[in-house]
């Protein structure tokens, strides 16, 4: 069974009184370990897929199965706790607290889980994507692209198995983005399940199945050759320890 | 989320913006400080009226003349009723009585050389300084042989001994007394200024003296019953009535010529007047602390909405509902705890400085400090409560669009 299953899924907004049918049934099976790129134009039913997937929303009919657990079934702190260990995000924005040092960013998802030993665990996934010695720097001292690794470590450290990456690099110049999207890579190689939500061509072209978005409906999906997207092919990734 | 978790975020949310974190305490402050310094101007009140009865005596009743009604109309006569016989029947007849002590006072101007002044003559009997709790400091009080003589002997309050003898030394001089001269044989130890005024501005002579041969009379005007203990103190008072009903010739029906108010009553009437003021100003100070706590709203649904990306990121991450009201309303009783804190702070202090400058008695109880701190806290909780409730309620996705 496939880790992530949506089947016929349809999402229906109600604003000022008119429906807007942001999916309109949608049926997606994601693999463990599978690198997935969505693609679409704005109002396309990407962001509406994804924060399905990401748990934050309910779908309108049809079944989200997560683990093969129904989605729909679960109460606010079975969601919360689903969020919490089984899923990272990352967000265009960051979406770090300000005025918070990037080590407790980091820690913030083990503080909902009730974890111990909050600060090796926190350490270790800033190691992870290179940061371990800005531990302590403010969001506001660290550049767009330190920020972005600060919110990925944030999304590992639960060690959960699925990233959802909602244009991760939409803020960030080509190298900067080049070399996050060579953290996901490698994660990715290392079995981690990735949805990355993109407008760029590029940077969907590295992961290694594609899916497009149009009008709330899955109009292509396609796996990559093998070879492409591989991460040999590509630049090593800047800064990154492996 | 640990308390500890939650306590840390509050102390970083009220240090990131001081200024406002004080301001929104400063109802809490204002609150709790008038609170804890209004019960304790109360109970300090209330404590010295307390300490200034006890000083008049204890287990006290007092029977003074009234006038008999009958249809509304009293008799001018019947403020003379009370005689010492009637006292001394008092003192024979009835059980649980430690000394009756009749008193017949008058003002009048009392003249020693040059020196002259108005003030209360009271003639009282040898058991006066028992009863009342009044002795003298200086010299020796009259005795029941010089009641039975009429001696002309008479002892100084002390303001009068101040008055008329501001150097010599008033024991064996003679005062004049409305052309009656009195030898002074001694001078009252200090009782201070109480209700009725200055007690120490008095002249006391013996009863029958008073009666015959400076007021012209044959009643007196009170008669002061000490019982034994508190608990005879109803018995006593029950005797005494009947018995003044008897002697009095009162028949069944019709009401006393004569009122007997227990210290208790007293007691009873002027505790429950501090006690009215002290819920009065408490009541006051309770709405200041209102006042605060909607102060603490108002913050609060700025600050959830100031943070509202941040609500959505914790969401994001695996917060729950119950994880983000806790957050916020930790926030809330941090700000009325620490509120509190300094409230009660200043609010002791508020309380010493007006003993020292104003020189009220204060009297500053651990419960009144629990109970303004409790204050605090549940105002923090209450007014915490809807901020909270809209923080944990919110969307995450609406939160985390947020801009």
């Amino acid at each position: 069974m496939a880790l992530i299953q949506m089947r016929e899924v349809e999402k229906v907004y109600r604003m000022d009184g008119v429906e807007v049918r942001a999916l309109g049934g949608v049926s997606l099976a994601i693999e463990q370990g599978e690198f997935v790129a969505i693609m679409g134009p704005s109002g396309s039913g990407k962001s509406t897929c994804m924060n399905i997937l990401g748990c934050l929303d309910r779908p309108t009919s049809g079944a989200y199965l997560l683990d093969g657990a129904d989605v729909a079934t679960l109460d606010d702190v079975a969601l919360a706790r689903l969020r919490n260990q089984r899923l990272g995000f990352v967000f265009q924005s960051y979406n770090l607290l300000p005025r918070t040092p990037a080590i407790e960013n980091v820690e913030l998802p083990l503080i909902y889980s009730g974890a111990s030993d909050r600060r090796e665990k926190a350490l270790a996934a800033l190691e992870a994507v290179g940061l371990r010695e800005r531990a302590d720097h403010l969001p506001t001292q660290l550049s767009g692209g330190e920020q972005q690794r600060v919110a990925i470590a944030r999304a590992l450290v639960m060690d959960a198995p699925i990233i959802l990456a909602d244009e991760p690099t939409g803020n960030l110049d080509t190298a900067t983005a080049s070399e996050i999207m060579g953290i996901l890579e490698r994660l990715s190689r290392q079995g981690m399940t990735i949805v990355l939500v993109t407008h760029e061509a590029d940077i969907a072209a590295r992961a290694r199945r594609l899916v497009h978005f149009r009008d709330g409906l899955i109009t292509s999906d396609e796996r990559a050759p093998a070879g492409v997207g591989e991460p040999a092919r590509l630049p090593a990734p800047g800064g990154v320890r492996s | 989320m640990s308390l500890s978790a939650s306590l840390r975020i509050a102390v970083r949310a009220m240090r990131g913006n001081p200024l406002r974190s004080l301001l929104t305490m400063l109802g809490v402050i204002i609150g709790v400080a008038s609170v804890i310094a209004m019960i304790s101007i109360g109970q300090g009140a209330r404590q010295a009226t307390m300490t200034q009865i006890e000083s008049l005596g204890s287990n006290l009743l007092t029977v003074i003349a009234t006038s008999a009604r009958q249809g509304g109309i009293a008799a001018a006569s019947a403020v003379q009723t009370l005689t010492l016989q009637d006292a001394e029947a008092i003192a024979r007849d009835v059980a649980g009585v430690a000394g009756v002590s009749p008193e017949l006072s008058r003002r009048a101007q009392v003249v020693f050389g040059s020196q002259n002044t108005n003030t209360q003559v009271s003639g009282v009997t040898p058991a006066f300084p028992q009863v009342r709790n009044f002795h003298p400091a200086q010299g020796e009080f009259f005795t029941d042989d010089d009641v039975r003589r009429r001696s002309k002997v008479a002892l100084l309050g002390k303001t009068v001994a101040g008055n008329l003898f501001p150097e010599t030394d008033p024991i064996g001089q003679r005062i004049r007394v409305q052309g009656v001269t009195f030898t002074v044989v001694g001078v009252m130890e200090s009782k201070g200024a109480g209700f009725g005024g200055d007690r120490d501005d008095a002249v006391f002579v013996p009863l029958t003296t008073a009666q015959y041969r400076l007021f012209g009379a044959t009643h007196v005007g009170v008669i002061h019953v000490q019982a034994r203990t508190a608990d005879e103190m109803s018995a006593v008072q029950q005797a005494v009535r009947d018995l003044l009903r008897v002697r009095h010739r009162i028949p069944a029906g019709r009401d006393d010529d004569f009122t007997i108010r227990s210290q208790a009553d007293i007691l009873q009437a002027l505790t429950g007047v501090t006690r009215t003021m002290t819920m009065l100003l408490g009541g006051v100070a309770a709405v200041a602390l209102v006042v605060g706590g909607i102060g603490i709203m108002n913050i609060m649904l700025v600050s959830v909405t100031e943070r509202t990306r941040e609500i959505g990121i914790r969401k994001a991450v695996g917060a729950r509902r119950s994880d983000i009201l806790m957050q916020f309303l930790v926030e809330s009783v941090t700000v009325g705890v620490t509120g509190g804190l300094i409230g009660i702070a200043l609010g002791v202090l508020g309380s010493r400085l007006i003993t020292r400058l104003a020189g009220w008695a204060t009297l500053l109880s651990p419960q009144a400090v629990l109970l303004a701190f409790g204050f605090a806290v549940a105002v923090g909780v209450f007014f915490g409560l809807y901020p909270a409730r809209r923080a944990a309620m919110m969307d995450p996705i609406e939160a985390l669009r947020y801009q």
